[in-house]
């Protein structure tokens, strides 16, 4: 499996990137050795797609209880665990229960998005009453602060049609929301689906997604973390650091690779080097963070 | 048995009137094919998701909507009036299809 370019030059065997912004603006990389870490803030996981029982990868619970074993062996547990979407395949009951089984056995609290494939026919009742965001506006966007960071939920995963877009109902808030935060305050955005036009082609982007970049440009130091993709992709515009995640489930092609975005089928070892989890350390409100493989 | 069987199955699949009471459309490759299917009012499209992807069959007016289409999932819906119906994948909204109705006996 062939990753982001910065990343195809290092070795992947337990070892994970960390990404850092220089106060030039300027994104650095290096490599981490397994097990060195500091205080984890956060950890991010997404694209689960419990019920996916393709050859991409046959056991999808089996890779999310790996992620969720390796999180919860870390030896300082970080303060929540974010997973950005689709966490079922087919929004079914059953795998919202099956879903919900193995991410409650996170020692940390859970917050988890809504993806596409969570709300499919466009009706989030089964996520609103298994994974609702805590303290989330009745739209399920929310926000909150903790240590010296102003968090931020956005959900883009209805009105398919556009597929991703936000709203004008949560464009609203989001203005309103920031209009109360100095732009000296670091902000984390989670998302589902990218907030800037990555490869509209196959729909890795949010239509009105500019708006809130509008929004969100004064702060100083922004980052935006979403899933979607099952790939880890860096961007940079402005004061804002965009980074992908993989899923948990299996790899996507990179934009454009292929002739089609869905699952890439791929030897049982090189799969779990192709998804895993997300580490996010802040360091005087920089944000740092490690993409670790599941193996 | 098998050799007899196969020209038989060959006749039946290249027989007109056959194919006309059995429209379907395949979802592969995250497209839908044909993209463009043209049927009598009346008719009963078979959509199967033959791609190892979730999708969904759902039209821009809202009148149609299979929801989620596991791999090998298949979903019917008759076509009663005439006209021109264009729908897309959810999951996936580059995905686009058109089935044209035309009156029966047209």
């Amino acid at each position: 499996m062939k990753r982001g370019s910065f990343i195809e030059h290092v070795a992947w065997t337990g070892a994970g990137i960390a990404y850092s912004l220089g106060t030039g603006g300027l994104l650095a990389g290096r490599a981490v050795a397994a097990g060195v870490e500091g205080q984890i803030e956060f950890v991010q996981i997404s694209d689960s797609h419990i019920g996916f029982h393709q050859a991409a990868n046959p056991d999808v619970a089996g890779t999310l209880k790996l992620a969720v074993d390796a999180i919860n062996a870390m030896p300082s547990q970080p303060a929540f665990v974010v997973h950005t979407g689709d966490i079922t395949h087919l929004s079914t009951q059953q795998q919202f229960d099956d879903a919900r089984a193995i991410l409650s056995q996170l020692r940390a609290p859970l917050i988890a998005l809504a993806g596409e494939h969570d709300v499919i026919g466009n009706d989030p009742k089964l996520y609103f009453a298994t994974f609702k965001v805590p303290h989330s506006t009745p739209g399920g966007w929310a926000s909150w602060d903790a240590g010296g960071v102003h968090y931020v939920v956005l959900l883009n995963v209805f009105n398919f049609e556009k597929m991703g877009v936000l709203g004008t109902d949560q464009l609203d808030w989001l203005a309103k929301d920031l209009a109360g935060v100095a732009t000296s305050t670091p902000v984390v955005v989670f998302t589902h689906v990218p907030l800037y036009a990555l490869y509209p082609q196959w729909g890795w982007t949010t239509d009105d997604g500019a708006k809130a970049l509008a929004l969100l440009q004064p702060f100083q130091r922004v980052t935006v973390l979403n899933g979607h993709i099952h790939q880890i992709v860096t961007h940079q515009d402005g004061n804002i650091r965009f980074a992908s995640a993989d899923a948990t489930a299996y790899p996507q092609p990179k934009p454009g690779a292929a002739p089609k975005p869905g699952p890439v089928t791929l030897p049982h070892d090189d799969l779990l080097r192709a998804i895993g989890y997300r580490t996010v350390e802040i360091q005087a409100g920089t944000l740092a963070f490690e993409d670790r493989a599941l193996g | 048995m098998r050799h007899l069987l196969v020209p038989l199955l060959g006749l039946l699949l290249a027989a007109p009137a056959f194919a006309s009471t059995a429209p379907g459309v395949r979802i592969q490759n995250d497209a839908f094919v044909p993209a463009v299917l043209t049927i009598a009012a009346g008719q009963t499209v078979t959509f199967t998701n033959a791609d190892d992807d979730a999708h969904t069959v759902t039209a821009y007016d809202g009148t149609f909507d299979s929801k989620g289409l596991d791999t090998n999932g298949v979903w019917r819906h008759t076509f009663a009036k005439p006209g021109v119906y264009r729908y897309f994948c959810q999951l996936h909204p580059f995905m686009k299809g058109t089935i044209v109705v035309k009156a029966a006996g047209s």
